[in-house]
């Protein structure tokens, strides 16, 4: 029914303001080299170029308007395509932008002030999530929480996950704070990259 | 709280420890690797020992164990997964034996090798001390009391630890599969690097034996605060089900594995009806 064609890890802008977080140049850096041996996911930097932090649902239309505009170059070179290709699903619709996330999001959700509404509708209405088990989260309680969640949730793919895992990016900083190795947890170049440039040496606050 | 740098620290004084780890690696995950570094951290960071090396010794085709692909196999994967490591390396000794061999013959083996290593080194560095001006102290100079100056101390052999998880500190319990001996020799003797996610669980296990419990000194209680199931039933699983396994195993391991196509449904079945070697064994 679906075929993946393209993952992109979009990186928070700086002015998010989230405890801990490293500069916006370094967090690209780090994905991109974890993503080299990758076929088919990429980083993109637009999100945190921005001058303020924007809102998640206008992420997805950025990056939604960004595929139309691939499709339509596509097809305006339309008599250089074959014509045994024109019919492949590439060129007949552009690709669904799905949002992807572990379960503790839909939980947040149900944070007061932290979404607003008419963005969740339509992040689950016009685009669609893609729900990666984690953990000590039951999505399936959250989507009978919310009445959005729940009228849309044909359009919510909950996936459950090879391994069970609460390994997070809080875990690996509290890791290298302490001096541990976090080594298997993350791709070498990263650790490398980590080391080089003094990242999460001291806990800010 | 600022942890003990120990490349700062004279670890001259610290015993040395090895690391042990027996087990099918059918195929090696980034959880074994992990059971390594945790080890390593928790043990240096008592300020008493120094860990200086890691063995991984896959078990021989002869354990017999359902869905066991071939040692050649699981032991270039392991030694892919540790190309990047600078002190993990892969021992064939225990794979190579066309019997199997109980784990406590494996811990006696590498032993041996550690206490050979040592007299080897003891031998090429001499024990008596030169004195500056290159001149050898005459027999009856040497006096008992005096100060050793910088000739090396002649040091004993690594202690030999097995690394191991909560599930394979309980699988003593198992009728049949151990010997009590082999359990006995391997706690008192060598003892246990024990990785655990609810340390509580396996402290009461612990004290149910009357023989852990004796040796519990012995037996090293590391806490793995998070969740990480990669098991190498779970990678198995998902490859039948053409699952992506990336991100589990190291890069190499998912590569050789997809270029051998090494677990599927047919290799699942290996050993199907054998019984497993111990419990042979053991009868």
């Amino acid at each position: 029914m679906y075929q993946v064609i393209e993952g992109i890890i979009s990186p928070v802008n700086d002015n998010y303001g989230k405890k801990e977080l490293a500069a916006a140049k370094h967090r690209v850096a780090m994905v991109r080299l974890a993503l080299q041996t990758s076929s088919w996911i990429r980083v993109d930097q637009w999100e945190s170029e921005q001058k303020e932090w924007i809102e998640t649902v206008k992420v997805l239309r950025h990056h939604y308007s960004e595929l139309l505009r691939k499709e339509a170059t596509n097809s305006n070179a339309g008599s250089e395509i074959p014509t045994e290709d024109i019919a492949t699903p590439a060129y007949t619709a552009a690709p669904e932008l799905k949002l992807l996330c572990g379960a503790d999001i839909l939980k947040t959700f149900q944070t007061p002030n932290l979404w607003k509404d008419e963005h969740i509708q339509e992040i689950v209405e016009k685009f669609g999530l893609v729900c990666v088990s984690r953990a000590g989260h039951d999505f399936q309680q959250y989507i009978s929480e919310s009445a959005i969640l729940t009228h849309y949730q044909h359009n919510i793919h909950l996936v459950k996950n090879v391994v069970q895992s609460d390994l997070s990016a809080t875990y690996v900083r509290q890791a290298l704070y302490q001096g541990q190795s976090v080594k298997y947890l993350i791709p070498d170049s990263v650790i490398s990259y980590i080391k080089d440039h003094d990242l999460y040496r001291e806990e800010r606050k | 709280m600022a942890c003990i740098d120990s490349s700062m620290e004279n670890l001259d004084n610290r015993k040395e420890v090895v690391l042990l780890a027996c087990g099918s690696f059918n195929p090696i995950t980034i959880m074994h690797l992990r059971l390594f570094e945790l080890a390593k951290d928790y043990m240096n960071e008592t300020g008493q020992y120094n860990v200086i090396k890691g063995i991984i010794s896959p078990v021989g085709d002869a354990y017999k164990k359902k869905g066991l692909i071939s040692a050649q196999h699981r032991i270039k994967m392991a030694e892919l997964a540790t190309q990047s490591s600078k002190w993990l390396e892969v021992d064939t000794w225990e794979s190579c034996s066309k019997d199997w061999l109980e784990t406590a013959k494996v811990l006696s083996y590498h032993q041996q090798r550690l206490e050979a290593e040592n007299f080897n080194n003891s031998i090429v560095s001499p024990p008596s001390p030169i004195l500056p001006g290159g001149k050898r102290k005459r027999i009856d100079d040497i006096d008992a009391g005096e100060p050793k100056p910088s000739a090396p101390q002649k040091k004993g052999p690594p202690e030999l630890k097995l690394l191991c998880g909560a599930d394979f500190l309980e699988s003593f319990a198992v009728p049949n599969l151990w010997k009590p001996e082999d359990i006995a020799t391997i706690v008192a003797k060598y003892g246990l690097v024990c990785i655990t996610r609810s340390g509580n669980n396996t402290k009461k296990f612990i004290y149910e034996s009357d023989v852990l419990w004796k040796h519990r000194s012995n037996i090293h209680l590391v806490n793995e605060w998070i969740t990480n199931d990669v098991s190498s039933t779970k990678i198995r699983r998902a490859l039948r089900r053409g699952q992506s396994i990336r991100y589990l195993v190291p890069e190499a391991v998912q590569q050789y594995i997809e270029k051998y196509n090494l677990y599927s449904t047919e290799s699942e079945d290996n050993n199907a009806g054998c019984i497993l070697a111990p419990f042979l064994k053991n009868k």
